[in-house]
């Protein structure tokens, strides 16, 4: 397993010992992750995450963070951040990233350099309400991955496929998931 | 009165025949329980076209082998059931039939209370050989189906002709998947096969079937404790073979070519509509990994085994799983585009009957190669990678059963339970 003159900063055998510490205690397991927006003005928004839920208790990370969201100015709006949707690729991007990491380190693998590219096309007469035919979100999404590491080519990729295959926000996009919006 | 027996065998399957002649080499009194006749589950829950994996020179039960004409061919169902019938016979086994166990209980420290719809036994052993496919698995969105599509699983589809005319969406891509999708699309209707994570296998490499492969280099031999994803291991879907007199691969390059659309793994049914997963490319891109690693095992074995290896074929690599040219996301259920669903989902043991606290929260057995786990003197045979990988194929049961006799019969012996 985790050989040890690999390191690509990630902390396998702690997260192997929470993997077989959570298997008999399935409760601990349960996370909730929170965000907090606020509208700003116009398009304009400010996210903040800081607490979450999981291990059976409120966590924190060390700091808040701070994530504003806008339009680009070609929608008239003031381009005060990332689009939304952006922030979907920024999601999976560091999700799969992650993932190619902690595999890699429990696989022995050293990693040189990781670098991904990502493209996700839409038809935006789905969200102008131009043509109900076309959906509102992507219709497909590519991600390049330029991987310099101790190891094969066919390594390598199936480092990557084992991070899709662990990826949350990865499965987040290609599956459905059921989504309340409620008024307070 | 209950009747006193040393061991209390479950089941007349081949692992409990195998188990009982194990039993009968040591003199160890026993019975075997059967719910119905020997061999009852391939003589009801399987589909008319059904032939084994594995090709007929591998069916081997202990002392016993195929001796008919076609070594490389696969049985069939009623092949099999006289198979393995005829190994009943010339292993004498004392056989119960119609015998269904309703419970398994612990008696003291020294024994089990079984009882049945013919009578009670008491038993220092009990050896639970009810395998692992008693029930169909099927996911909780089957719910959501619209009353106006039929739905099947393996245990009660027979054969194409059984289904309403129309399309067919068959859910899951193991051996029992890609087996119907195939039939299901020769019969001549639409056929679309939701796949997820799968086990692709050539059927013959480098000449040989691809069995061959794996039993020769020694992969199907791995031991359980001897693999390092244990759990995983053991809830590996079936690979997706056929046996047939062609020996042909059905892999799902194949079933496209014969017309079958691939879609991804069923998420959920919403709205009367399946929504499937995007995540196709990736479960293809793991599947064909996973068999290049494999050949790559077997072409390395084979250079260092030349004598074992013999007249191989030269190596050869197979093209990759093609996605298909748009895969869609979604399937209307309610537009008459498919009639009827077959779940090619899994099996999962009925333990109902077993009132002996041995399975983990999510009902598995708990069990170290077959030993099980808190219950001294009982055993578990025939399930998925129970002591080899080959443990739930036919001749997988020769290394299980005689590995458990022996530490059954030192258990009776008194000796300390002792890790084989």
């Amino acid at each position: 397993m985790a050989q040890t003159k690999v390191n690509n900063g990630v902390n396998v055998d702690a997260l192997l010992a929470a993997r077989e510490a959570l298997k008999g205690a399935p409760q601990a397991a349960k996370f909730n992750w929170k965000a907090t927006c606020k509208w700003q003005n116009g398009t304009h928004s400010k996210t903040e995450v800081q607490e979450f839920f999981g291990l059976g208790q409120d966590q924190k990370h060390k700091t808040t963070y701070s994530f504003d969201a806008d339009h680009p100015e070609i929608f008239a709006s003031e381009d005060n951040g990332a689009t939304p949707v952006e922030f979907v690729l920024v999601g999976l991007a560091s999700c799969l990233t992650a993932g190619v990491a902690a595999v890699a380190q429990n696989r022995g693998i050293q990693l040189r350099s990781v670098e991904a590219k990502l493209e996700g096309s839409m038809d935006i007469q789905g969200i102008l309400g131009i043509d109900s035919d076309v959906r509102n979100g992507y219709d497909d999404i590519k991600v390049t991955f330029v991987i310099d590491a101790d190891a094969s080519k066919k390594d390598i990729e199936a480092l990557v496929a084992q991070s899709q295959k662990r990826s949350a926000v990865y499965d987040i996009i290609t599956n459905p998931t059921n989504v309340s919006v409620t008024v307070a | 009165m209950p009747e006193h027996v040393t061991t209390v065998v479950i089941g007349a399957g081949h692992t409990g025949l195998a188990v009982s002649r194990g039993l009968g080499a040591r003199a160890i009194d026993h019975v075997v329980l059967e719910r119905g006749e020997v061999a009852n589950s391939w003589r009801r829950e399987r589909w008319d076209s059904l032939r084994l994996l594995t090709p007929n020179w591998q069916s081997r039960l202990p002392g016993y082998s195929y001796d008919g004409a076609d070594p490389d061919g696969y049985m069939t169902v009623p092949e099999v059931i006289a198979f393995i019938a005829r190994f009943a016979e010339v292993a004498s086994a004392p056989i119960r039939t119609q015998t269904s166990v309703t419970s398994v209980t612990r008696v003291d420290d020294h024994g089990y209370l079984v009882t049945t719809t013919n009578g009670e036994f008491r038993c220092r052993c009990v050896v639970l050989a009810t395998g692992a496919c008693n029930v169909p698995s099927v996911p909780a969105v089957r719910q959501a189906l619209p009353s106006t599509i039929a739905s099947f699983t393996p245990f009660d589809y027979r054969n194409p002709d059984q289904l309403p005319d129309g399309g067919v969406l068959v859910v899951g891509a193991s051996a029992t998947g890609v087996q119907l999708a195939d039939e299901i699309r020769r019969s001549g209707r639409r056929v679309i096969l939701s796949v997820g994570e799968h086990v692709r296998l050539p059927r013959l490499y480098r000449g040989r079937d691809v069995l061959w492969w794996m039993s020769s280099s020694g992969v199907w031999n791995q031991r359980y404790d001897e693999i390092d994803d244990l759990q995983r291991a053991r809830k590996l879907p079936s690979p997706q073979l056929v046996g047939s007199r062609e020996r042909s691969t059905l892999d799902l390059n194949a079933l496209q070519a014969v017309g079958v659309e691939l879609v991804g793994r069923l998420s959920m049914i919403r709205d009367g509509r399946a929504l499937f997963s995007g995540g196709l490319k990736n479960a293809f891109a793991l599947a064909d990994l996973k068999m290049e690693r494999l050949l790559d095992t077997f072409d390395a074995w084979a250079q260092s085994n030349p004598q074992a290896a013999g007249d191989v074929l030269a190596s050869e690599r197979f093209d990759p799983t093609r996605p298909p040219e748009k895969s869609r996301l979604d399937l209307n259920l309610a537009n008459g585009e498919i009639q009827s669903v077959v779940w090619a989902t899994g099996f999962h043991p009925d333990y109902r009957w077993l009132q002996v606290p041995v399975l983990d929260h999510k009902g598995n057995l708990q069990h170290d190669g077959g030993i099980v786990t808190d219950a001294p003197g009982m055993y578990a045979i025939g399930l998925p990678v129970l002591r080899r990988r080959k443990s739930t194929f036919i001749h997988g049961a020769e290394d299980d059963a005689r590995e458990i006799v022996e530490h059954l019969a030192g258990y009776l012996a008194g000796r300390l339970a002792q890790t084989l």
